[in-house]
């Protein structure tokens, strides 16, 4: 795909020229898309934050503000309380290891192969386009604690006190959901971070090779800090993915074993399930405030990327 | 030159280990969708005694595969095409049309990319709009998660287009609709595709919307299907294993087929570049 042209030229309108352009690019052309995207994804959000103030439920046609006590149940009550710090684990344990992996790999990919690097990077990002559903039916049988294909392989390897109850210990399960989601999610930062690496100018490589400098310090001195913004980019695009996570956990522990995986969207899902909107509510709206300021300045960042591009 | 291909071998063998590595849970499910009952009942590396295909038949037999299966398709390219029609006819409008509303709108819409959905008002809307467990309902909420993404994809492209075409056309007497369909979105061809084929991918692998939003068993998708075939059948692990491989079959025939596309697509506006 080309690469936008930069120097878009900007007019300051004259009254003729705006009627014009407004024939030429009349306003039913975005009407669908403003549309759709509000009444679907901006009125329940803002909704959220109304009903989030009150009672509302399946078993009673009224709806009755009631302050705050929502917001409050959710940060007294234990295992509401828990699936938040549960999110929060599980979205800095898969951004720190999707990035690491992720930077790896782009490194090994682009500067350690000659041929192949197609065939890599299609394979190891292929798991990205797989269904999550999917993926957790898969690896609840890989991860399964006498007959899984991993534990087999781990005694296999005479590793026995490796082999663990990955899913069913309440101190590892957490962990073990999000190695699978690292599982399926690394190719795709993967990919950013190739891009990001092969355009970085071949000069600065070269001036840095006149002056004795190796590869050591190349990735130090020219590759990581040039590729800070783009790291930046992926971690955000991370922290939105993790923060609501659902599918992955849902179909490896469905929240288990007792609380140990419960997270924002699983709990969010429960409630709604059990008819309590209202507090179901309360938290997809915590959710909403955190991750449209997060997403604020990711869109930013985004659009200066392109304008620079 | 020598000592340079000597030292990338060990470069290639951790990548193949990689690859290998990220290819198994892929690898097991296909030999395991051929195994008998028994063979498969661990899930393991080996090859099958003997290749049944009939797991295949069955599945599709007991699971009512054919239904959900017809259903994906058609919520995943409904949704697609409407997601195809809106984006660029946004994205172009706002994209040549700078005033401060569309300016404004553009950046509205484009926070979509990060905003998270409130399930549970989203059904009060679902039912206001009487949308709720219908068709054409879950084909626009597949397609209002996806405009935003869409509408920003396509608006970087645009600007790669003259602004002088639209011009020759308005004066050769093309009204807006003529220009637009006739003349400007052959030209958004590798934009709208791309679009396209993320779009597909994400709604086949859609999860949570047709949980919340649709009831009756007639309408699930394959990846609903899927699930609950699993809990039926948790210890028949052949037939899980077929029915995952119908599941994951059109997605990996659309990624082998448009992967340029979608390394492009996932890459704009991540890199500066």
């Amino acid at each position: 795909m080309h690469r936008p042209t930069t120097g878009t030229r900007y007019y300051i309108p004259d009254d003729g020229k705006l009627k014009m352009k407004n024939k030429i690019y009349p306003f039913y052309f975005s009407a669908g898309a403003v549309l759709l995207y509000s009444l679907f994804m901006v009125l329940p959000g803002l909704l959220g934050f109304f009903l989030s103030f009150t009672d509302w439920n399946r078993y009673s046609s009224e709806i009755n503000f009631i302050g705050f006590q929502n917001f409050a149940l959710i940060f007294s009550k234990k295992n509401y309380w828990n699936s938040i710090i549960n999110t929060v684990i599980f979205t800095v344990v898969t951004i720190g290891l999707k990035t690491l992996f992720a930077l790896i790999l782009a490194l090994l990919l682009t500067k350690g192969l000659k041929r192949f690097f197609n065939f890599h990077r299609a394979i190891i990002y292929l798991p990205s386009i797989i269904p999550m559903i999917v993926v957790g039916i898969v690896f609840k049988s890989i991860l399964h604690p006498s007959s899984g294909v991993l534990n087999e392989f781990l005694r296999g390897m005479g590793l026995d006190f490796m082999a663990q109850k990955w899913l069913t210990n309440p101190d590892l399960a957490l962990y073990s959901v999000a190695l699978v989601d690292t599982w399926k999610g690394v190719g795709f930062i993967m990919v950013i971070l190739i891009a990001g690496i092969l355009v970085i100018p071949v000069e600065y490589y070269e001036a840095a090779q006149i002056d004795g400098a190796n590869q050591w310090d190349e990735l130090w001195n020219i590759t990581l800090p040039l590729l800070m913004p783009t790291l930046t980019v992926t971690t955000v695009l991370n922290l939105l993915y993790g923060l609501k996570v659902f599918d992955v956990v849902w179909v490896l522990t469905n929240g288990g074993p007792g609380y140990a995986t419960e997270t924002v969207y699983t709990l969010v899902f429960k409630e709604f399930s059990k008819g309590r909107y209202g507090v179901s509510t309360a938290l997809s709206t915590l959710l909403f405030v955190i991750m449209s300021i997060c997403g604020y300045w990711l869109i930013k960042m985004m659009h200066s990327n392109e304008l620079e591009a | 030159m020598k000592i340079q291909k000597l030292k990338s071998i060990p470069a290639n063998l951790l990548a193949i280990l990689i690859s290998a590595a990220m290819f198994v849970p892929v690898y097991l499910l296909f030999v395991n969708s051929l195994k008998s009952e028994v063979e498969s009942k661990a899930m393991g590396a080996e090859l099958p005694n003997q290749i049944l295909l009939e797991n295949y038949r069955t599945v599709i037999e007991q699971g009512k595969l054919g239904i959900a299966f017809a259903n994906s398709m058609l919520y995943a390219s409904g949704a697609t095409i409407l997601v195809v029609i809106f984006a660029t006819t946004a994205a172009f409008a706002l994209s040549r049309n700078r005033s401060p509303r569309n300016r404004f709108l553009y950046f509205f819409i484009t926070m979509g990319i990060a905003m998270p959905i409130n399930y549970v008002t989203l059904t009060k809307v679902m039912q206001a709009t009487h949308l709720i467990n219908t068709v054409w309902g879950i084909m626009i909420l597949y397609a209002a998660t996806k405009i935003p993404f869409g509408v920003f994809l396509i608006y970087a492209f645009i600007e790669s287009i003259p602004r002088e075409i639209d011009e020759a056309a308005i004066i050769d007497g093309c009204g807006p609709l003529q220009l637009f369909f006739t003349i400007i979105f052959p030209l958004l061809t590798p934009a709208w595709v791309t679009t396209a084929i993320l779009s597909f991918l994400d709604f086949w692998s859609e999860f949570v919307l047709p949980l919340y939003f649709l009831q009756s068993s007639a309408k699930w998708p394959m990846t609903l299907a899927v699930y609950n075939f699993f809990g039926m059948f948790e210890s028949k692990w052949n037939l899980v294993s077929a029915d995952i491989v119908l599941t994951v079959l059109p997605v990996v025939i659309v990624y082998l087929l448009g992967q340029r596309y979608i390394i492009s697509g996932m890459t704009t506006g991540a890199v500066k570049g």
